[in-house]
């Protein structure tokens, strides 16, 4: 069949949200607005001691001194935050010992995800904490986990089991007045995972969490920490998917990640969230703040693979303080229809002898916007720090863009900073070739999109880079006939 | 095998090929030669089933089957190969993995489970050392930072993967230094069977040194204006293109 510009586009516009389902499961919600009674209540609730409530009361402080940013190359209707709900938690809340003790919609939920938690059981090697809305209803492997002395909770049981930890942490890498949103996560986070892994130990496990935001109009406000103690390692999964709703659900999450030294963290994310419908109506915002500090020879490495949202706005980064740290970021932005992607990261290097690299591969296709934005800054202590970066455009189609923000600051002579850029088009005479060889173009485009995000796929661990390959299809193929 | 009847194919409402006709029998190499613009490349382009293209008139068979409403991928499961004259580059798509999709679409749409990994091993082995390819090569993406000779002999790789009925080679010679010539043109020998039939398609008479045909044809100005052996070529190399550009107003 014929293979024009305009059939290209046709098909990969006729994309429909795969995971558009809704869970009734009864749940607890706080009325809507934001003022110091509400967040006195959150923490009330979740049953927090008195610092933590302390903390977050100051961050709201800071919030209600702050502007919503609005450099970023996305434009949307901005949120009305006393129109939200910012707290909600399934009404059944035990402490499940087994599956059989789930709400059995929840694991159907997870069902039709294709991503149960039966399954995930059985998946050697992966341990699922699993946030629905906010509070954490499963926790497997949890025992296993414990022999090795790690902590991987929800970070509501970490606040009351080791709020030495928490204490000492939180805040530290992503500070509350760091931003708009982080300051709004900080006051009204509801739950997320907290995970600790001690000196020496090398987790023997992906440790997994699936996220995903459920009850209508709801803003989804998760706390991630993640402590790798010196010379330990840890990889960590992040996945989520989300029902499809009419009126855009608000996303503010805030990851931190510490590697003491001599650590390793590898944080990976497969982003799926409602990217809205063909009109662009609906979706969800994500506006998220990631970022890790690494101490001497400790490494980071971010790793995601975006195809949904309406509009993302998220930089994972690295701070490289200590000595001979490494910062790595590897990234796949898919955008499509309306959606709107401006993501990237800082690599900001303190440490003499740091390194970062980042490889970031946008893919747009509809009448979307994906702009990579990037600080690569040199401290004047940092001697001898040096970056790659490589930032790859891919097109699909007229009505797209691509856009490449890339900001420099050396303040030290000795830093070698090197980066590239391209920008390229899946053409009518790439799909052509692989036709003749006998590959139709559904397959054909898949080709050339795994092509391109090679080096960001290969960086993912075995299972999950399967899954991002086949979401990654589903986004930009649909249903070709 | 291939029978083209009254062809007539048009892009933009230009019209390219007016009234091409023309039969390929099994075990037949077919050259057509002929100027720049004469519609050669249209030619292979429309055989492949180029949808840029709209055929207006005539038709094209392949074993008796009207090609007109099969589409590109097909016509390649039918057995139809075309080595490109530019083939384009799939950064990240390795050589092997591009063929073995090739090779898998192929029997999927056959009808036949894929071919099993040593299967498609030694046959990557035996076709590589044939074309004189390096394995390292083949762990390359797909004609990414490739050199001219290198592109081409690429196609032939494909095409010897392939094992097409009919192989159309678009220009093939261009941008080959001999011994890549030689190299290329040996392998599309050793390829040739009872079973299969080659159309070369070329600018000069340089290659069909080596791929001997059993026709040349001539095309000049969207028409073949002249047939005959492979002592057509050698005229033509000496009389120049002019003579049958003369000869065509006559």
């Amino acid at each position: 069949m014929a293979y024009t510009e305009e059939e290209l586009k046709k098909e990969l516009e006729t994309k429909e949200y795969e995971y558009g389902f809704y869970t009734d499961i009864e749940s607890d919600t706080l009325p809507v607005g934001l003022n110091e009674e509400i967040i006195i209540a959150i923490s009330k609730k979740k049953e927090e001691p008195d610092w933590m409530t302390a903390w977050r009361l100051e961050a709201f402080k800071h919030w209600k001194e702050m502007e919503e940013p609005d450099w970023a190359n996305v434009h949307y209707k901005k949120p009305d935050f006393q129109a939200i709900s910012y707290y909600s938690a399934p009404n059944k809340k035990p402490k499940y010992n087994s599956l059989d003790e789930v709400d059995p919609e929840l694991l159907e939920t997870f069902k039709k995800l294709g991503i149960s938690v039966d399954e995930q059981k059985k998946l050697a090697g992966v341990a699922v904490d699993i946030v629905m809305d906010s509070v954490s209803v499963a926790t497997t492997f949890k025992k296993t986990l414990a022999e090795k002395g790690i902590i991987f909770c929800s970070i509501s049981e970490a606040i009351q089991e080791h709020p030495e930890l928490v204490k000492k942490y939180i805040g530290t890498v992503v500070p509350q007045r760091d931003n708009f949103y982080a300051a709004l996560n900080s006051a009204v986070f509801s739950d997320g995972s907290f995970c600790y892994i001690p000196k020496g130990v090398r987790c023997p496990m992906e440790l997994s969490t699936y996220f995903r935001i459920n009850q209508a109009g709801t803003g989804q406000f998760e706390r991630t920490l993640v402590i790798a103690d010196e010379g330990s390692y840890v990889s960590y999964l992040e996945g989520c998917t989300a029902p499809s709703r009419d009126e855009n659900q608000l996303h503010a999450a805030v990851v931190e990640l510490i590697a003491l030294d001599d650590a390793e963290i590898k944080y990976s994310t497969v982003q799926n969230w409602f990217p809205g419908d063909k009109e662009g109506k609906g979706g969800v915002f994500n506006f998220v703040t990631k970022r890790g500090l690494c101490e001497k020879n400790a490494k980071i490495s971010w790793t995601q693979v975006e195809t949904g949202s309406a509009v993302t706005w998220k930089y994972p980064s690295c701070v490289l303080k200590g000595d001979n740290s490494i910062g790595e970021f590897y990234s796949i932005a898919v955008t499509n229809n309306f959606q709107q992607a401006d993501t990237g990261t800082k690599m900001v290097h303190l440490g003499k002898n740091t390194r970062s690299t980042i490889i970031s591969k946008g893919i747009s296709a509809g009448k979307s916007q994906n702009s990579y934005r990037g600080l690569v800054q040199v401290n004047s202590r940092a001697e001898n720090a040096r970056n790659f970066s490589q930032c790859d455009s891919l097109l699909m189609g007229n009505e797209c863009g691509a856009h490449t923000f890339p900001y420099i600051e050396a303040k030290n002579k000795s830093a070698q900073i090197e980066h590239e850029a391209t920008t390229s088009k899946i053409g009518e005479d790439q799909i052509f070739y692989c036709n003749q060889r006998g590959i139709d173009t559904e397959k054909a485009i898949a080709l050339i999109v795994n092509g391109f995000s090679k080096e960001v796929l290969n960086k993912l661990p075995m299972e999950f880079a399967v899954e991002a390959q086949k979401l990654l299809e589903i986004s930009l193929e649909g249903s070709v006939g | 095998m291939l029978k083209i009847k009254d062809l007539h194919a048009s892009i933009d409402d230009k019209e390219i090929l007016k009234g091409i006709n023309l039969e390929v029998k099994a075990g037949e190499v077919h050259a057509i030669m002929g100027p720049n613009g004469s519609g050669k490349s249209t030619l292979s382009a429309v055989i492949a089933g180029k949808e840029e293209f709209e055929v207006t008139q005539g038709s094209v068979e392949l074993d008796g089957e009207d090609l007109d409403e099969v589409a590109p991928e097909e016509r390649a499961h039918k057995g139809v190969f075309l080595s490109f004259q530019y083939p384009v580059e799939i950064p990240g798509v390795s050589v092997t993995n591009f063929i073995k999709t090739a090779i898998n679409e192929s029997r999927k749409a056959r009808g036949m489970e894929e071919m099993p990994a040593n299967e498609m091993l030694k046959m990557i082995r035996e076709k590589s050392e044939l074309l004189d390819i390096d394995r390292k090569f083949l762990s390359r993406s797909l004609n990414e930072g490739f050199s001219g000779g290198e592109k081409k002999r690429n196609e032939i790789f494909q095409m010897a993967m392939l094992e097409p009925k009919l192989a159309i080679l678009d220009e093939t010679d261009s941008g080959l230094d001999i011994d890549a010539l030689r190299i290329v043109a040996n392998g599309v020998n050793k390829l040739k069977s009872k079973d299969n039939a080659v159309i070369v398609i070329t600018h000069y008479q340089r290659l069909l040194e080596y791929i001997v045909p059993d026709f040349v044809h001539v095309l000049h100005n969207g028409k073949i204006v002249k047939s005959g052996g492979k002592e057509l070529a050698l005229e033509l190399e000496e009389k120049g293109y002019d003579w049958i550009k003369n000869e065509a107003v006559v």
